[in-house]
């Protein structure tokens, strides 16, 4: 097959051979674990248990509150000990609502339902289970996969393609994944192809594995699991950052471009995670829900960099203890790549469903430079897989013009950070794009926040003024019939002060 | 769960940065520099580092004196500075006394860039604002040229050098004239082994088409300047020229043309100065097009032998409308949004 030039990317130094050999190890279980309620997009999941209660691992905690949210189970057998608040893996540090199982060692399961065969089910069911497991996207994004899969409904579906790229320097959770479980990865992809050729006539789907051209053993692996089923194919792409976004692993693999600030199912792709897919087995085949992942630990400051199974809820500092420790202190904490990935301000924070990495790099590793003046060089325009002008986005937000950053497309910006990486003059330009994204964000909230306390307003104000006058009419009903409210007021709901006091009241 | 022990420093991602620096893009320019510095030493003898010189320190004393407080320091390890002064000098005849290689040197820095804001902030070229600068403060100074003399005469200074500041220099017996100027005012052409290697008379870094594409393109395989816009520059003159000359054989051939005067120099060394030019890429084309162009239009009908300074400039004025219109197609747009 034919990959198609994707515009802009850089190639990176890929700093994955520290961690690349080690197989998959799993950690001993940690004395607690703090399972956030909100660990994908959409709405925190609600508790379901009470602090004092004893859960076995897989059991429910948090239940979603509706179709855009996902659950949250226990990932060991232990006692609730508190529910509430505590750090978040994010930059900022703040707490976030959080369920804390302190672990009693033994590992006891709930009750499993009985194995079926997944490839027997029909769309609706599966769907189901998979959101009933609480699966998210395993690439960072942590969308609902469920509801990734449900748009089949809304668009045709001609192509999967299951993300293997991991373009991101120093991970390789999913490298490892791809050539330890190849044949639970494609489990889990004939499960999705499943659930998306029901209802569906015309040729059948293709799945498409796009693993980077870096990852040699991991192609090799998933081509030998993919080749009993003529359905799934595996396909190199370039190593190229950004491939693993999205779109551009599209467009690299179909040629086809997802028009702007469109879903990629809109032109019948859908694109998920080889994470995702190794969980959707574990789902459907075990019934068990997603309560562990693959987690890189890696960077300079770590004594032995590898890829460990972790139980969600673990804090950062277990691992990094229990994979031997840091041989120096570390002059950055991160989450995710260095590229994308978010700082963590200490290691007190729980391992999340998105959790693709743990770094401690080394000063030596990273660049801390000051900015100089931007010479308009032009290289974040040559560079921007997403054909914008960063450094014109970036002097209007400078200005305060934040309308005319969107005017030079902010919002098709995927955030990959490519500008900030070739910059010459070292201008933190993905901060300034961010900052103006979530400024826009936060006035888009004000706005919609006043547009609602008004309509609210209004129809409070209506309410009052028909049971006024629903009032006014019982009491002219009875003794006096000569106060009838002229006609308009009814049809505007406007109340006629003068004539009624107890509205004017 | 009270986070523990110090709180390590956050910073914004990405936290890998590109090899590529600012400073080491303007050390590339100034390596690319060095061959014609030498030829220029060569043709010219010990005026031509004189006069160098003196733009070069014009434009760092100028840029240390203006740019207060902390930014003192930094703003000279760029060596945007440094850079501005040797184009400007490059760009002068080698018999230019040496106080107005200083003042230009100053002009460009002042007038060029400071003023706007510093580095990053001009809407024009420096050293190009200098040197028009000189052309119209001292326009017979800056029109006196000397035929080079070779090696043999290196230790000789030209007089005229030496003039004293605010004095015009007398103009003195081995005054000659550039390819351009015996071509417009005695319809003379020069060979063009004399162009390649530099034996002609003009201003210090514009005599050697060899050298100068030598620099060309040691800095298109750094990438550290845009290609393109020399390209277009480069293939716009010979075209136009191309088609003057089908019209009237008296104008040059494009090959001469290309070869003589500044045009070279200009297209590789002025046009693409990343501050004043177009970051997008089509932007390049248009901006550069239009700089061949109007050189060749100034040359064969403007009063001026070479066009080449004013077309930049005047291009430089035009690159927030090229890039305007020039914006690139975003992922999933059918075109620009502006």
């Amino acid at each position: 097959m034919r990959i198609v030039h994707v515009r802009g990317g850089v190639r990176l130094n890929g700093r994955k051979r520290r961690a690349e050999r080690g197989r998959i190890t799993s950690l001993p279980i940690p004395a607690y674990l703090n399972v956030p309620l909100k660990q994908h997009i959409g709405a925190p999941a609600e508790p379901v248990v009470r602090v004092g209660e004893h859960v076995l691992k897989g059991q429910l905690l948090g239940r979603p509150p509706g179709p855009m949210s996902a659950p949250v189970h226990a990932p060991t057998s232990g006692r609730v000990i508190a529910i509430g608040a505590a750090p978040a893996p994010h930059p900022s540090g703040l707490d976030t609502p959080t369920i804390t199982v302190q672990s009693d060692g033994e590992e006891q399961w709930i009750e499993l339902a009985p194995p079926i065969d997944p490839l027997a089910l029909d769309a609706a069911a599966i769907e189901e289970r998979i959101a009933d497991a609480g699966v998210v996207g395993l690439g960072g994004a942590a969308f609902p996969a469920a509801v990734k899969l449900r748009l089949r409904t809304r668009h045709p579906i001609h192509t999967l393609i299951v993300n293997g790229a991991e373009c991101e320097p120093y991970l390789t959770c999913d490298d490892r994944l791809m050539q330890e479980r190849a044949e639970e990865i494609i489990d889990g992809v004939r499960i999705m192809l499943r659930a998306l050729e029901q209802d569906r006539s015309g040729p059948s789907i293709r799945a498409l594995i796009a693993i980077e051209n870096n990852k040699g053993d991991a192609l090799a692996a998933l081509k030998k699991a993919a080749s009993a089923h003529p359905g799934i194919a595996t396909i190199a792409v370039p190593t190229r950052y950004p491939m693993g976004s999205e779109k551009h692993l599209i467009r690299a693999v179909t040629g086809k471009e997802v028009p702007a600030r469109a879903l990629a199912p809109e032109i019948g792709v859908l694109v998920h995670n080889v994470g995702t897919a190794f969980a959707i087995h574990r789902a459907l085949r075990f019934g068990k829900p997603l309560i562990s992942r693959i987690v890189t630990l890696s960077g300079g400051a770590v004594a032995s960099p590898q890829n460990f199974e972790v139980l969600i809820g673990t804090p950062v500092s277990a691992l990094l203890r229990a994979a031997g420790g840091l041989r120096q202190p570390p002059a950055r904490l991160l989450m995710g790549g260095p590229m994308m990935g978010a700082m963590l301000p200490h290691a007190e924070v729980p391992i999340v469903k998105g959790t693709s990495g743990i770094l401690a790099l080394t000063s030596a590793e990273i660049a801390a430079r000051p900015a100089a003046p931007c010479i308009r060089c032009g290289t974040c325009v040559a560079v921007c897989p997403c054909g914008l002008v960063p450094v014109e986005m970036v002097s209007q937000i400078r200005g305060g013009r934040l309308e005319g950053a969107l005017r030079f497309g902010l919002l098709d910006c995927v955030g990959c950070g490519t500008c900030a990486y070739s910059c010459p003059s070292r201008i933190p330009l993905l901060q300034y794009l961010n900052f103006a994204k979530g400024e826009l964000t936060a006035r888009e909230r004000t706005k919609h926040k006043a547009e609602e306390a008004r309509r609210l307003a209004e129809r409070r104000r209506l309410r009052l003024a028909q049971q006024a006058e629903a009032r006014a009419a019982t009491a002219t009903a009875r003794p006096r019939q000569q106060h009838r409210h002229p006609e308009g007021s009814e049809a505007t709901g406007a109340p006629d002060r003068t004539t009624n006091p107890q509205v004017a009241a | 769960m009270k986070s523990k022990g110090a709180r390590l420093i956050l910073q914004p991602a990405p936290l890998l940065r590109s090899g590529l620096t600012t400073p080491a893009a303007m050390r590339d320019v100034v390596y690319a520099l060095v061959p014609l510095v030498i030829g220029a030493s060569w043709w010219f003898g010990l005026s031509a580092l004189l006069v160098l010189l003196a733009a070069t320190a014009g434009a760092v004393i100028t840029e240390w004196i203006f740019s207060l407080g902390a930014a003192r320091g930094q703003s000279l390890q760029d060596l945007s500075a440094t850079l501005t002064g040797m184009l400007l000098g490059l760009t002068l005849p080698p018999g230019l006394p040496l106080w107005m290689a200083f003042v230009g040197g100053a002009a460009s820095i002042g007038l060029g860039k400071l003023i706007w804001g510093g580095l990053g902030q001009n809407p024009f070229n420096p050293a190009l604002v200098g040197r028009a600068f000189l052309l119209g403060a001292f326009p017979t100074a800056m029109t006196t040229w000397q035929a080079p003399s070779g090696p043999a005469g290196f230790l000789g200074i030209i007089p005229s050098n030496l003039a004293l500041p605010l004095q015009q220099p007398t103009v003195d017996a081995l005054s000659s004239a550039t390819p351009l100027g015996l071509m417009k005012f005695q319809n003379q052409e020069t060979p063009l082994p004399d162009l390649m290697l530099g034996h002609t008379a003009g201003c210090l870094g514009e005599t050697s088409g060899l050298l100068i594409l030598l620099g060309g393109v040691y800095l298109a395989l750094r990438r550290s300047i845009d290609w393109r816009i020399t390209v277009a520059v480069l293939f716009s003159a010979s075209v136009f020229s191309g088609l003057l000359h089908l019209f009237d054989a008296d104008n040059p051939q494009p090959i001469v043309a290309l070869f003589s005067g500044g045009l070279l120099f200009g297209a590789i060394f002025m046009a693409t100065d990343p501050v004043t030019s177009p970051v997008t890429p089509r932007g390049a084309w248009i901006f550069g097009i239009g700089i061949g162009v109007l050189a060749i239009l100034i040359r064969t009908f403007g009063g001026y032998p070479e066009g080449i300074m004013y077309a930049i400039l005047l291009m430089n004025a035009t690159t927030p409308l090229i890039e305007r219109v020039t914006q690139p197609r975003p992922f999933g747009r059918g075109r620009p949004t502006l």
